[in-house]
């Protein structure tokens, strides 16, 4: 059965508590007493509700974190940020032609970017998100898109920002140019969509809704299956995400391996 | 406790075995089971067919339904307000209430405003963030038979075979014809799908699909399709209240229903909002953790949803059946219960046991694959133990690198590997350890093929709609669920709206359900909606004072 947990000491906002070691600062604070209404979602990662911001001890620096992701330490001083504001501008993303200067004419103050990459050093997902506000700048929509994908728009980058940059609406709107006008549409999709609305597969659906269970029993198990897909092409989404110029090299982490 | 590169030296004794058996797996899968082997397997070891678990609901519409002894609680339960609650003066009149801000409220309220409503009398409510939902934490992909090698026929014939042909055709059929429209107005919202460079979909399989038909973006598929949607909402000047879910519905004087109650969760103030049509997209009830599982849901996951929507007097269907996702992460401690993506398996990664050695085809459809991984760790006795005191079963995620070439892991499943690494483990170089977790509300409020009740004014989409994926879901069909019935109920509900006034607004359906309980012989001060799940310690519970302050 599992061993009795140390217990470190922690400072949760402001106020001293001995809690469990391993737990994560959601579980801790939980542990604590709180019942929790702001800054916390998913506990999975995948939501962006629970940005928190903390010192160590002997440390100068703010760290950030998300609550659910990360474990407590003893010496911990932490505060958790509910949300960072950033309303943006509404837009009508269809009729937008993206140019060069997209970017930059919807977020203006990209331009006060001083790259001190604190947004960086502060993003729990590990992006380079001063990278992307440089590619925005420089108006390369792909790349903004690309290295800022795996963005939970937490907005912990934002609350740190010296130059108030919205770097996570950028990213969003970089993304759905990129998903929108710079992907060619699929023409199998579109040929399927055509077909659908020809109402090409109704009479067999339609047969297949009034079949006697044992029939579509038999027609279920007689299905052929495809092999998976080959995932070795030229332009492997599993290998290079998305694009062929997909600027994100994996070659440094793939070293040793 | 030492770890080795994140794992105890008693579980890298079996992770030796895993090693040694690899090279000759590599080319060798498990065989699928038969029907008739699925169902014996079902019926041994599946937590939805343990009898002793359940108990038949003893009231209303859907009197006699087996339900899980946490879920019949939450109907067994008294409402949050007095039927005599002042409800005459009307915070919001809207067109449309959605309630919950999750993907199908999301996608409903923009398809109202599409079918011609206005959006400043479109009011989406939600009891957390705009977008915190399980819609956002899917990960693996969404289905949709767009390749010249599939068919919605084919597609018709997974979903019904993997809900044990026990699904409503007509709601099926809606699904698998609408996938590749959804698929479509994705593309034109500009979501960013895993394509090559012609724009073709990258396609995998999923568990029980005969087809490669999951369309994924890398293992964020969830969290982009959600991100889009709530951005166009907001473009299109949609209202979004969060903070205040629905703590009951309001009817009129012929008992349809006209609105909610809403609660401010940080002002405790009620606020009434009086609406022409309202959507139901509460998502499922993962939180209220059935037979003591882990579960992969958001925090609000509470299965309000059902007990308003009970209370109006809408028909249940399927609740008998939750499903258990397999792949749970059963190790660490602290990852336990988290979603582990049927994706790692679609791209060929195999369940072993504490030997190394395969037991279950790595994609049946889900409730068998999680009877098999129950039936390893327990009667078989072949599970790996966590020093947390739980067992689990091996996933050879490495097998993913091996298969489709060094860096696959890193592109296509960067969520997961993130995880993992917070915690010390290298899934690249390690196999995980999974055990199955509550994943899925597989039933719901019944509806028609335009999610609308039998109700008048009430309409559901999303995971509190049942009937869709019978007793269980294939993966993939539920991110394609949420939008093909979100945007069918929008559309419908904007209809509604436009034809119908609501009257005077009452709470006499409160009062109704009061005496159906009392009839009943329940006897109880357990209330609901429940709202949020409770996990403060048991230390500091001890001492908690209920005090004003």
């Amino acid at each position: 059965m599992s061993e009795p947990a140390t217990l470190v000491t922690m400072e949760l906002m402001g106020k001293e508590y001995r809690v469990p070691s391993g737990l994560t600062i959601l579980a801790a604070m939980e542990y604590a007493g709180y019942k929790l209404v702001r800054g916390v979602g998913c506990r999975g990662g995948f939501c962006g509700a629970c940005p928190t911001l903390y010192r160590r001890e002997g440390s100068h620096r703010i760290f950030t974190a998300l609550a659910c992701q990360t474990l407590v330490e003893d010496g911990m001083c932490l505060v958790q940020i509910p949300f960072v504001p950033a309303p943006t501008k509404p837009y009508d993303l269809h009729s937008i032609t993206p140019q060069s200067t997209t970017l930059l004419r919807f977020f203006p103050e990209i331009a006060g970017c001083v790259a001190c990459n604190t947004c960086t050093r502060s993003c729990p997902q590990g992006l380079p998100v001063m990278d992307y506000i440089q590619a925005a700048l420089r108006g390369d929509i792909e790349r903004v898109a690309m290295l800022s994908f795996d963005c939970i728009a937490c907005g912990i980058c934002s609350s740190r920002c010296p130059a108030d940059i919205k770097h996570y609406a950028v990213g969003l709107l970089a993304r759905r140019l990129y998903g929108k006008y710079l992907v060619p549409p699929s023409a199998d999709l579109a040929l399927r969509v055509g077909e659908i609305e020809a109402g090409r597969y109704d009479a067999e659906l339609r047969e297949l809704m009034e079949l006697p269970l044992a029939d579509l029993r038999a027609r279920y198990e007689q299905r052929t299956f495809e092999p998976a897909a080959d995932q070795n092409g030229e332009y492997s989404a599993t290998r290079r995400y998305n694009s062929p110029m997909d600027p994100v090299d994996y070659q440094d982490e793939l070293e040793g391996v | 406790m030492e770890l080795i590169n994140g794992y105890p030296a008693s579980m890298r004794e079996s992770i030796a075995l895993v090693e040694r058996t690899r090279p000759a797996r590599l080319g060798r899968t498990f065989p699928a089971m038969s029907l008739d082997e699925r169902k014996a397997l079902l019926l041994a070891h599946h937590p939805d067919y343990q009898a002793h678990a359940k108990r038949p609901l003893r009231f209303g519409p859907s009197k006699g339904m087996l339900l899980n002894h946490e879920l019949a609680d939450l109907f067994e339960a008294r409402p949050l307000v007095r039927p005599d609650l002042d409800v005459s003066t009307i915070d919001a009149d809207v067109d449309l209430l959605v309630i919950g801000g999750g993907g199908a409220g999301t996608v409903a309220a923009i398809w109202a405003v599409q079918s011609g409503l206005d959006p400043a009398r479109v009011l989406i409510a939600t009891k957390l963030r705009h977008g915190d939902s399980n819609s956002t934490m899917a990960q693996g992909g969404i289905q949709a038979a767009d390749r010249p090698e599939d068919s919605p026929v084919q597609h018709f014939l997974d979903v019904m075979g993997g809900g044990h042909f026990t699904n409503r055709p007509d709601l099926v059929r809606a699904l698998v014809s609408d996938a590749p429209l959804i698929i479509q107005w994705h593309e034109r919202l500009g979501v960013m799908y895993d394509k090559d460079s012609q724009g073709r979909f990258v396609e995998n399989p999923g568990g029980g699909t005969s087809r490669n038909r999951m369309h994924s973006a890398r293992d964020y598929t969830g969290l982009e399709i959600m991100r889009v949607l709530r951005d166009e909402a907001r473009n299109l000047g949609i209202r979004v209240i969060e903070f205040s879910p629905a703590i009951e519905l309001l009817c009129d004087d012929w008992g349809h229903v006209a609105g909610a109650v809403l609660l401010n969760l940080e002002t405790r103030r009620y606020h009434i909002v009086r609406a022409a049509a309202t959507v139901l997209t509460t998502g499922g009830l993962g939180r209220v953790h059935i037979q003591r599982f882990p579960t992969t849901n958001h925090y609000g996951a509470t299965g309000d949803g059902l007990v308003l929507a009970y209370r109006v007097g809408a028909e249940l269907v399927d609740l008998d059946a939750v499903q258990y996702h397999p792949t749970g992460a059963a190790f660490p401690a602290q990852m336990a219960g988290l979603l582990i993506t049927e994706k790692v398996r679609g791209l060929g990664a195999q369940p072993l046991n504490r030997l190394g050695e395969q037991f279950v085809f790595p994609l049946e459809p889900r409730d068998v694959e999680a009877a098999a991984f129950i039936r390893e760790c327990g009667e078989r006795g072949l599970g790996i133990p966590t020093p947390h005191g739980i067992c689990g079963v091996w996933l050879d995620a490495p097998m993913v690198d091996l298969l489709h070439g060094p860096g696959t892991i890193r592109a296509a499943l960067p969520a997961m590997y993130r995880m993992y690494m917070r915690f010390g483990i290298d899934m690249t170089r390690d196999p995980i350890l999974v055990f199955p977790t509550l994943h899925y509300q597989n039933g719901g409020v019944a509806a028609d093929e335009h999610g609308a009740t039998r109700v008048p004014g009430l309409f559901v989409a999303g995971e509190v709609m049942g009937g869709i994926h019978g007793k269980n879901r294939l993966m993939g069909n539920s991110l394609l669920d949420f939008n093909v019935f979100g945007r069918r109920a929008g559309i419908a509900a904007a209809h509604y709206a436009r034809t119908h006034r609501p009257g005077r607004l009452s709470l006499a359906h409160v009062a109704e359900y009061e005496r159906m309980l009392r009839e009943a012989g329940i006897e109880t001060t357990r209330t609901a909606p429940r709202i949020l799940p409770d996990y403060r310690g048991k230390e500091a519970l001890e001492r908690y004072l209920d005090v004003p302050v």
